[in-house]
């Protein structure tokens, strides 16, 4: 059933600019002259950073902007309607009908206290001509459309007792509910494990095909966008810079800032730290009469400052917005040679020994009679050493027991059993209260979001001084001093000292937490998704930091991630975890090749590259489990490789290569 | 933000001056600002500006209506009712400026108490706030009153201690809020005490909600302060005071309205005065969330 690519654009965007008035009465653009079109049966990706103003153009496609924005110039036409000028009457019965919407978090989205059966059928009883009496039916179909298992249960169930995959899923069918022409598509994956990622990607390419709608993708994954796209849009301070065919846009971009953005993103197949984009992009009306790229941009001339360059077509067929498209090739896309291979001792900092933690509590009643909970523990069984100056990376979906490790080494969470031994301190005492301040300081922690974990009150001097002062008693003009060379060493000037967090950047702030951490100059520092709030580009220079950094101070670092790609590029060794066990641990290099335990190989078949080639391999089913099985392998429900009984009665034993590489699994290591 | 247009934050006195210039560039702000000044200012400097005598009784000049020597008119018992007017919030500002801070210190230690303690112990706490919460405030205060006499002595004390109860709820909200956030757990992890991860990390967050909560208390009370007086438990006669002098004209309110509507003028544009404040107070110090910039 699917159409054929037509000539006739269902979505045109022409010429549009949407600003908002700022403090001082001046209009500042949001978007700027922003001229597209979409296709019946095509669909695009919006890709760009955070600010960059991709969401805004996606939401004005229907008619919508935030509070606060107003268009400026131009407009936009859906199926020829011009969206702007259509009343509110109008507009709803386009929007979530034959123009639907699918936004990032759609756990919120859903109603939380109707059933999913009873949400679709608003959606029909709005959006399509069925009679009533068929709408039940149509639930089911819409559900099994996409592939939800047993779709009439689902339709019985509220969305709170959905996982985020499925929530997502179901959202996608209300939006199919009203047979859309379009589907916009805000950040649909974002948020999600992985798997679930590569399993929603798939179906919306099938949808896409099946039903021949256009859709318009907004993201700021390169991966997502190759797997889903047929054009990209790159989007920088509010302009298209970039727009083409996927092939062309991912594998030779024509634009600066498109080879830079294509640079700073961790691969899977390359062991080497992606290369970081210095600077920020300019805040609305900031962008100066040049081009907005020109401060960060290797090629930019004179001319870059003094005149805005147009939308231009070059050979290949892209249309870049750029003065020097033809010299762009001369940057890499690539990151240069490795550098220095670093020492590693032979001489455990950290050892774990049968680490579990349980999150359980015991009941009334078992306080009482001083009996223990029967649960299984979060976490178990967790034995790992950490010579000095390693770096060992953790890797796992979210509810894999990442976090929960490090808090519990870090001493925020009472561990249930096993032991947590630091080099020269012994066995560290369970919490926080109980260790000596000389343990405490040997182990650091940077929280995922500078945001939570920067104080918004206290100035970035003050941030800085409290580990100063607290372990080493500095005061006055040595403090200081300390302070200043703190905040040299993570690229910091001297001049941040009195700002406030909230005057950074994100990335500026997980500098100063970096700083903060090696402040008490630690041995092991715990880094927990530090990477994870940040754009691609301000990731690349954080993880670029804390490689100089361990470098110039030979500190372990312990790096907690759900994305294998930039555990990758950081890690020595990586641990590979599953509801709270582990699967498999080793060397990087021989942990990303075969053989690798059933779980390890799903994780990285579901990893999206930033090339339109690559096919994810999806293997086990999408689901997500609360509790960890109570015998044999934490991985037994999913497995696509499961061998019989043995896996849910006996724990699996570790098979070790004799090189450090090991593998729990039942199937003999030549077989995996 | 204003926080956030500064360029630095050195000093407390330069914060709180970016805070006032950041109420007085709204137009509600600025004028909400200028009405409590305006008050203040009244209230120190009125009887120096009042034109007549406040207590000098006249039986030639009973009920008259406004005019060039009486702007306001007159009372029943010849009072110039604009002297009155003038000088009617100065107990109600003396007893509810001092209450106020007492209220939100007492309530706001208590509040942050209970937030930090949490659990069972926090839980059945605030089920007896909440119970004492649900009775009407002025039952709770005539019992006081009626026990222990209406001098200042009582009254700030009693408005003091009810009008506490509520900034417990809003300071241990507030303190839950933070405490729940990652750079408490940071100060812990590092291992800081227990005084200083209060003093340095949490009292700098909740004291902005605090601030806002104190002007809005501050706004409520002074209504509770005027209806007791107008109930006869507050101001003594022959202090002038809104709530008395719209107790006493309300009964010529259909021949003499300007008794009543004058001293009304001058409560109600106090009370508007300091909500308008408070409001630009809270979104000036980032607290209010709806208040964000569209991109």
């Amino acid at each position: 059933m699917k159409d054929m690519v037509t000539k006739e654009p269902l979505i045109q965007v022409r010429d549009l600019s949407v600003g908002f008035t700022g403090r001082a009465g001046h209009t500042l653009p949001v978007l700027r002259n922003i001229d597209l079109a979409v296709r019946r049966g095509e669909s695009l990706g919006l890709v760009g950073e955070s600010g960059s103003g991709k969401s805004t153009l996606a939401l004005a496609m229907m008619g919508y902007l935030k509070r606060g924005l107003r268009v400026i110039g131009g407009g936009t036409h859906f199926a020829g309607l011009d969206m702007f000028t259509l009343s509110r009457k109008e507009l709803e019965g386009i929007r979530g009908g034959r123009l639907a919407l699918i936004p990032q978090n759609s756990g919120q989205s859903l109603t939380p206290t109707l059933k999913i059966g009873a949400q679709l059928s608003e959606a029909l009883r709005l959006h399509s001509k069925l009679p009533e009496a068929e709408h039940s039916a149509r639930v089911v179909q819409l559900l099994e459309q996409v592939r939800l298992p047993d779709p009439s249960a689902i339709a019985g169930r509220y969305p709170h007792e959905l996982s985020g995959g499925q929530q997502q899923r179901a959202a996608i069918a209300m939006a199919l509910a009203g047979e859309p022409e379009a589907l916009l598509l805000d950040e649909p994956t974002t948020g999600l494990d992985v798997t679930t990622q590569a399993h929603i990607l798939e179906l919306l390419r099938d949808l896409a095909a099946e039903t021949g709608m256009a859709m318009v993708y907004v993201s700021h994954d390169l991966g997502a966008i190759a797997r889903v796209c047929d054009r990209v849009v790159v989007m920088y301070a509010g302009e298209a810079v970039l727009e083409g065919p996927v092939r062309e846009v991912l594998r030779n971009p024509a634009h600066p800032y498109a080879r830079g953005l294509l640079a700073s993103i961790p691969k899977l197949t390359d062991a080497r730290l992606p290369m970081a984009l210095e600077g920020r992009p300019p805040p609305p009306g900031k962008a100066g009469d040049g081009c907005a790229f020109v401060d960060r941009c290797a090629i930019a001339t004179d001319v870059c400052r003094t005149s805005r360059p147009a939308l231009a077509t070059v050979p290949s067929g892209a249309r870049v917005r750029c003065h020097h498209a033809d010299r762009a090739d001369s940057l890499p896309t690539r990151s240069p040679a490795d550098a220095d291979p670093r020492v590693i001792a032979e001489d455990a900092i950290l050892s774990l020994g049968d680490l579990s933690i349980s999150y359980a509590r015991p009941g009334f009643l078992d306080q009482i009679l001083g009996r223990k909970p029967a649960t299984t523990p979060t976490v178990d069984g967790i034995t790992i050493e950490l010579e000095k100056g390693e770096t060992l990376g953790l890797v796992g979906e979210s509810g894999s027991g990442k976090s929960t490790i490090l808090k519990a080494v870090a001493g925020l969470l009472p561990p249930a059993g096993g032991r947590i031994e630091l080099a020269g301190d012994g066995v560290l005492p369970p919490l926080v209260d109980t260790r000596r301040p000389d343990q405490l300081r040997r182990v650091q922690l940077i929280f995922q979001n500078p945001d939570e974990s920067l104080n918004p009150r206290q100035t970035i001097a003050e941030i800085l001084a409290q580990p100063l002062k607290l372990y080493f008693g500095l005061s006055g003009e040595a403090l200081r001093q300390r302070i200043e060379d703190l905040l040299e060493s993570v690229r910091l000037g001297a001049h941040y000292m009195d700002r406030l967090p909230s005057q950074l950047s994100g990335g500026e702030k997980q500098r100063v937490a970096v700083a903060r951490a090696f402040a008490a100059e630690p041995d092991l520092v715990l880094c927990d998704e530090v990477t994870s709030a940040l754009d691609v580009s301000v990731q690349a220079a954080v993880l670029d930091l804390l490689d100089q950094l361990r470098r110039s101070r030979n500190t372990a670092y312990v790096f907690v991630s759900h994305d294998l790609a930039v555990v990758r590029a950081l890690s020595d060794r990586v641990a590979v975890l599953y509801q709270g066990r582990l699967c498999e641990i080793g060397p990087a290099a021989a942990v990303y090749a075969a053989p690798s335990h059933p779980y390890t190989e799903v994780l990285l078949g579901a990893v999206l590259e930033p090339d339109p080639d690559t096919v994810p391999t999806l293997s086990a089913a999408d689901i997500v489990e609360l509790s960890p099985p109570a015998r044999g392998c934490p991985f037994q429900r999913r497995c696509p490789r499961k061998i019989g009984p043995q896996c849910d009665t006996e724990t699996p034993p570790w098979q070790d290569d004799g090189h450090g590489h090991a593998i729990r699994c039942h199937i003999p290591r030549e077989a995996l | 933000m204003a926080v956030a247009s500064t360029n630095a934050r050195p000093s407390v006195a330069s914060r709180f001056l970016g805070v006032i210039a950041d109420i007085t560039s709204r137009p509600s702000g600025a004028i909400g600002l200028a009405l409590v000044t305006f008050h203040l200012f009244l209230a120190i400097f009125g009887p120096w500006l009042a034109p007549y005598d406040y207590k000098a009784v006249d039986a030639n000049l009973m009920m008259q209506a406004p005019s060039g020597a009486h702007w306001f008119g007159t009372d029943h018992l010849g009072r110039d009712t604009f002297s009155r007017t003038l000088l009617g919030g100065r107990e109600a500002i003396l007893v509810t400026g001092i209450a106020t801070p007492i209220a939100v210190l007492w309530g706001g230690f208590v509040g942050i108490f209970f937030g930090l303690v949490g659990g069972r112990l926090d839980d059945v706490l605030m089920r007896v706030v909440d119970a004492f919460l649900s009775l009407p405030w002025i039952l709770k205060m005539l019992v006081l009153i009626v026990t222990f006499g209406t001098g200042i002595e009582v009254l700030i004390p009693t408005l003091a201690f009810f009008y506490g109860i509520p900034v417990i709820r809003i300071a241990r909200a507030a303190t839950h809020d933070v405490v729940a956030r990652d750079f408490i757990q940071a100060a812990r992890a590092r291992g800081h005490g227990r005084m200083t991860i209060i003093q340095r990390e949490l009292l700098p967050n909740v004291r902005d909600a605090l601030l806002v909560e104190g002007a809005m208390r501050w706004s409520w009370m002074l209504l509770a302060f005027s209806s007791l007086s107008f109930l006869g438990f507050g101001v003594s006669p022959p202090t002038p005071d809104w709530g008395l002098m719209i107790a006493d004209a309300r009964g010529f309110m259909s021949f003499a309205p300007w008794g009543v509507l004058a001293p009304v003028i001058g409560l109600s544009s106090l009370i508007i005065g300091i909500n308008l404040t408070a409001d630009a107070l809270a979104k000036a110090l980032g607290i209010d969330r709806a208040q964000k910039a569209p991109v």
